[in-house]
């Protein structure tokens, strides 16, 4: 193989018309073979202006290609102010034919002009472009050739043609192709059609090239249009064609881009599912199989998995056999796949997973230099900035927001949503964000300069703040380690109103709700997932589907329920209940009747066998819930601190029936006369061993329960009897004095006045 | 070594693939003029031919043997002919048994140079054996020595089968060590060693997901390019399956002729499937996944024994407490992880098909 190596005696015979001064060089879009092909053809043709298949508002942009901090993958982004849906991108990668060639021009120093259809028609035609059977035209013929990949039949056929007669040959397959009934011939003569269009915009740039006098002129545009340009036909029916356009004002600028949406590019047909592979291919230096195997055994060696080279070299001659037994010249990425499959990762799907996305796809981040000009991003925000009344400055500044009034509401939104994007111009103070019931926030506003960078790299997911944080989020809810993780994510959305995002992100946290196997995971992340839905109303997002994904979770929590209550240690059983008690107080959050019932008939199950400190927990959680009554929680009560039971045992049932409110034991006098003939029969020892439980329990009551408990067990005897003189209650009640009182509660809790009375 | 050969070749009950596809590796083998592996038979295109079917040269009709993947099967041909031992992994049911037969009877035209691995496997079984009486009478010798099918393989330049290799103790296992790397087997005893004749391989199954398993060493599992077959690709093509063999097995165990639900089987191969995949058959939902394999062979059980409760118990109707209790215990293997499992999948899945609420009843009076 001699890819590349065009040496000075090397004859081209590229396309040439007769009188066209201009060589046509029909690539595949990001293909590594096309890319090293058009690099050695360009050298070898000396041209004095490339034209190239892009936005010619374009132009003026190419010198930035050649800054040293330009790094590619980038992308040309061109969109319409004001209009975020309106926007599209050329994407190029280090080894896309078109970069070649504008870096090839730059360094010759030759003038470099797009000539493709400009992007203000392109925006306004609108859409993405129509698809027809040549969208790769490379990938056609790699098919007729019975190819899957049409890089595999680019390399095999293509590049082991002698010379730069590839374009010749290519050129030639590509007009029968174009000929052929059906197969887009009728589609691109079509007047109107998109490709029509954009072809005769091409011969237009050519006519005006040619007429200002450059004698050799190279042209680098998608194979399909090559037999389109060979000719000129009179400029009259491309003029025909070409006015009248629908036409919009359209601005373009370079945007960072990465590997992973290479694959997703809009501005060309040709997405990709490989660039990791395509970048190795195009720079590695020879012998691409062996250098990627060994890239593959480094990248299991990285995650502790042993990987010899002995392993190296049996996958590559298992690539080679499988390359010779399909009879290809030479072992390409499905050879190397599945002898990376079968001997480095020993049949396991997980490891070649593993090496799919970290050299198949092989994530990386392009850059592009400071001095480009503003992505439509920052003009967006500058907008919104200007609107909303929020000055961006460095020395930080407060603000206290009113979420009833509008626009503090759109400010918190903003806010929220430029969290998303990672970019912290605002923190929110005390953590108040939590509470999302609440009509207030505070933020601390600081503009620093490097939010300037984060907002120019957060501009590949989107031309406007909303547009990108709502691409930020879906690709956060694919992306999320955890179901915690996940909920949150729910939780920002909604406080950054990013009601598009939702159904992504709920499709994501049912999934790993789905997968999680660790209950204890499914009820720490429940909460935040029923505030969003119950509280997300008050915000104005509509939450419909979180309610149902909430509901689902709790079957879940109820079925793994019982196994999670086995062999606790203390710690985990205090662990257990509070994230028991968060659970049921998200249930009787979220006001979903079957749900509340499912958990209540789970906790009754379950309250007569699991550990003290729970079960005491669950009696009180039944009995607060109306489940049991107050008999029922006495007997439960008087057999956990019967005499028989150990003394830690009982003292755990006293803290987790008693935690967080003493009222219960001020109002009901039977418990409480329980409670004090437990204490009273302990023996000193004992006393001693449970008095830290004690403390813990009784210590969390607020000082006026606990001097309440204490004036009413001073009338107790210590016999575990009620006493038998006590006042009946509501003895010296007034009826109407009390009425008044009832009435206002009812007004201010909204109820009919009916129920109040 | 003699073998006992039937007098009449139509009343073997089964055939090596050898002997019932004669005339196909025939025809391919006349008409292969490609480049074969030294010691081959055929040429790897014509192997691969030969499994997944076509026509050769002469018009012979060559059927399809293995029905999946074509890049497993030139995965799987491109190791034998790189000379690297093939390791074919899967659970039970994806036909690993049944492709090494036929790569060993298109590579090597013999494909009963086989070990069965058990827990009771030796290492003669291996390596090689004595003829004792021999041993005694005439001390030690070539002649005294009793070659294992591996031994064999070795000196005719042959490919060996060895079957359910993680069923054998480890220390058996690794006897294959010095073949696979050195391609030679010492005979301490009489101070000499066998080598390999060119042609010789090893290909290995073994259930990767069972229970009861001796892991690979790393040792040898380096020695083995693997091959993982998957499970069939459509629940039509299980269904199909499990009903054929039902048949097959309701008629050789005698049960009264009971009519094989059909429902009833959609549903058990449904709910094997979504289980193994986690994921429901529509797609929208995913689910978790028990321990257990789940295998086309345990479906095929349940079906089973549920015909057989249905015509001895039952009104000889296959309903669905009739496979209640087979697939509650097929699922729930671990008594705790997998009962969560299955309750999760009861409740939020088939809970949820209004077709299928006397099977949600019938599981849910199963589980108590």
């Amino acid at each position: 193989m001699n890819r590349g190596s065009a040496g000075p005696g090397r004859t081209t015979r590229p396309v040439r018309h007769k009188d066209l001064p201009a060589a046509l060089y029909g690539i595949r879009h990001h293909g590594p073979g096309s890319a090293r092909s058009v690099r050695a053809a360009l050298a070898a043709q000396r041209p004095d202006v490339v034209l190239i298949e892009g936005p010619p508002e374009a132009d003026e942009l190419t010198p930035l290609a050649a800054d040293p901090q330009m790094r590619p993958p980038v992308a040309l982004l061109g969109c319409v102010p004001g209009e975020p849906e309106k926007a599209a991108f050329w994407p190029f990668a280090v080894f896309s034919p078109e970069w070649q060639a504008i870096r090839y021009a730059l360094d010759a120093d030759v003038p470099v002009r797009f000539c493709d259809l400009p992007a203000a028609h392109q925006l306004a035609l609108g859409g993405r472009k129509e698809q027809r059977p040549g969208a790769d035209p490379v990938s056609e013929l790699a098919a007729a050739a019975g190819y899957d990949d049409p890089e595999r039949w680019w390399e095999d056929v293509v590049e082991h043609v002698p010379g730069t007669a590839v374009f010749d040959a290519l050129a030639e397959a590509i007009s029968i192709l174009r000929a052929a009934p059906g197969a887009g011939a009728d589609a691109g003569e079509e007047a109107g059609s998109r490709d029509a269009v954009r072809e005769a915009h091409m011969r237009k740039v050519l006519r005006r090239t040619v007429r200002d006098g450059f004698e050799r002129i190279a042209v680098v545009c998608g194979a399909w249009h090559v037999p389109a340009l060979r000719d000129l036909p009179p400029a009259a029916a491309d003029d025909r064609l070409l006015r009248g356009l629908p036409k919009v004002k359209a601005t373009l600028t370079w945007v960072p881009w990465t590997y992973g949406r290479l694959s997703c590019a809009s501005g060309y047909g040709a997405g990709i599912r490989s660039p990791g592979w395509y970048d190795h291919l195009f720079s590695c230096a020879g012998q691409p199989v062996e250098r990627w195997l060994a890239r593959a055994a480094a990248v299991l060696r990285d995650e502790g998995i042993p990987a010899s080279s002995a392993h190296v070299i049996e996958s590559v001659r298992l690539a080679g056999a499988l390359a010779a037994l399909r009879g290809r010249p030479l072992a390409g990425l499905e050879e190397v796949t599945e002898a990376a499959r079968s001997v480095l990762c020993e049949g396991s799907d997980l490891l070649t997973a593993l090496i799919q996305r970290q050299l198949v796809v092989g994530e990386r981040l392009g850059a592009v230099p400071p001095a480009t000009p503003m992505v439509p991003l920052q003009r967006d925000l500058q907008d919104q900035q200007r609107r909303l009344k929020l000055r961006p400055e460095a020395e930080p500044r407060d603000y206290d927001l009113d979420l009833r009034k509008p626009n503090d509401l759109a400010r918190s939104h903003l806010l929220h949503r430029l969290i998303m994007l990672g970019v912290p111009w605002g923190a929110p103070r005390r953590s108040q964000t939590r509470n999302i019931g609440t009509f207030r926030e505070t933020w601390q506003l600081t503009w620093r300069p490097e939010l300037d960078l984060a907002l120019i790299e957060a501009s590949m997911w989107g031309s406007t703040v909303t547009a990108a944080a709502v691409a930020r989020a879906r690709s956060a809810a694919s992306g999320a380690a955890g179901l915690g993780q996940l909920t949150a994510l729910t939780e920002r959305c909604l406080l950054a109103d990013l009601g598009e995002a939702l159904p992504e992100v709920l499709a994501a946290v049912r999934d790993r709700a789905a997968l999680e196997g660790d209950v204890t995971h499914l009820m720490a992340a429940l909460p935040a997932l029923v505030r969003a839905a119950r509280y997300g109303d008050v915000r104005g997002t509509d939450p419909a589907r979180l309610g149902e994904v909430a509901a689902e979770m709790i079957t879940r929590i109820c079925a793994g329920l019982p196994v999670a209550l086995t062999s606790l240690d203390e710690t985990a059983e205090q662990a257990m209940r509070e994230r028991i008690d968060a659970v049921h107080s998200a249930t009787g959050l979220l006001a979903h009747g079957a749900s509340r019932g499912r958990w209540l008939d789970t906790l009754g199950r379950l309250a007569p066998r699991c550990p003290p400190l729970i079960a005491g927990r669950l009696t009180r959680l039944l009995l607060d819930a109306g489940r049991i009554t107050a008999d029922d929680a006495g007997i439960r009560m008087s057999l956990a601190l019967s005499a028989a039971a150990p003394a830690h045992a009982a003292a755990g049932w006293a803290e987790g029936f008693l935690a967080g409110s003493g009222l219960l034991l001020v109002h009901d006098g039977a418990l409480l006369a329980l409670a004090d003939g437990w204490l009273a029969g302990l023996s000193a020892d004992a006393f001693t061993a449970v008095l830290p439980a004690l403390r813990r329990t009784f210590g969390g009551f607020t000082p006026p329960e606990r001097r309440a408990i204490g004036q009413q067990a001073a009338r107790l005897d210590g016999t575990g009897r009620r006493p038998a003189a006590t006042a009946p209650a509501g003895d010296d009640l007034d009826a109407d004095r009390a009425a008044l009182a009832v009435r206002a509660v009812a007004s201010i809790l909204g109820w009919p006045a009916a129920v109040a009375s | 070594m003699t073998t006992v050969t039937a007098e009449h070749p139509g009343a073997v009950l089964r055939p090596h693939a050898e002997q019932e596809h004669r005339c196909e590796l025939a025809a391919l083998a006349a008409a292969d003029d490609r480049p074969r592996p030294p010691g081959w038979r055929l040429s790897p295109w014509a192997v691969t031919t030969y499994l997944l079917g076509g026509t050769a040269a002469d018009g012979t009709l060559i059927t399809p043997k293995y029905v999946g993947s074509r890049r497993l099967v030139e995965v799987a041909v491109a190791t034998l002919a790189t000379d690297r031992a093939l390791l074919l992994l899967g659970v039970p049911g994806t036909a690993k048994t049944w492709l090494s037969e036929h790569l060993a009877a298109a590579v090597s035209g013999d494909s009963t140079l086989m070990v069965q691995g058990t827990a009771g496997t030796a290492e003669e079984a291996v390596r090689y054996g004595w003829n004792y009486a021999r041993l005694i009478a005439e001390g030690p010798s070539r002649d005294a020595l009793v070659p294992s099918p591996v031994m064999r393989a070795m000196a005719g330049g042959q490919i060996a089968r060895v079957e359910e290799l993680t069923r054998m103790p480890s220390d058996v296992q690794d006897a294959l060590i010095t073949i696979l790397s050195e391609k030679t087997l010492p005979v301490p005893e009489l101070g000499t060693e066998l080598q390999a004749v060119r042609g010789f391989n090893v290909i290995a199954t073994a259930n990767d997901r069972d229970r009861g398993v001796n892991d690979l060493s790393s040792a040898l599992r380096r020695r083995f390019n693997t091959v993982v077959l998957p499970v069939a690709a459509s629940a039509e093509q299980e269904v199909d399956i499990v009903t054929r063999r039902v048949a097959q097995l309701g008629r050789s165990i005698g049960l009264p002729d009971t009519p094989p639900g059909a429902e009833e089987i959609m549903r058990v191969v449904t709910v094997f499937r979504e289980l193994r995949q986690g994921v429901t058959g529509d797609g929208r939902a995913k689910v978790k996944s028990p321990s257990g394999t789940l295998s086309t062979a345990e479906a095929i059980s349940v079906v089973t024994s549920g015909l057989a409760l249905a015509a001895h118990f039952g009104d000889g109707v296959l309903r669905p407490a009739d496979v209640a209790g087979g697939i509650t215990g097929a699922v729930v293997q671990d008594p705790v992880s997998d009962r969560v499992v299955w309750q999760e999948y009861l409740e939020t899945v088939v809970r949820e098909r209004d077709e299928w609420s006397d099977f949600y009843r019938a599981c849910r009076d199963v589980a108590g």
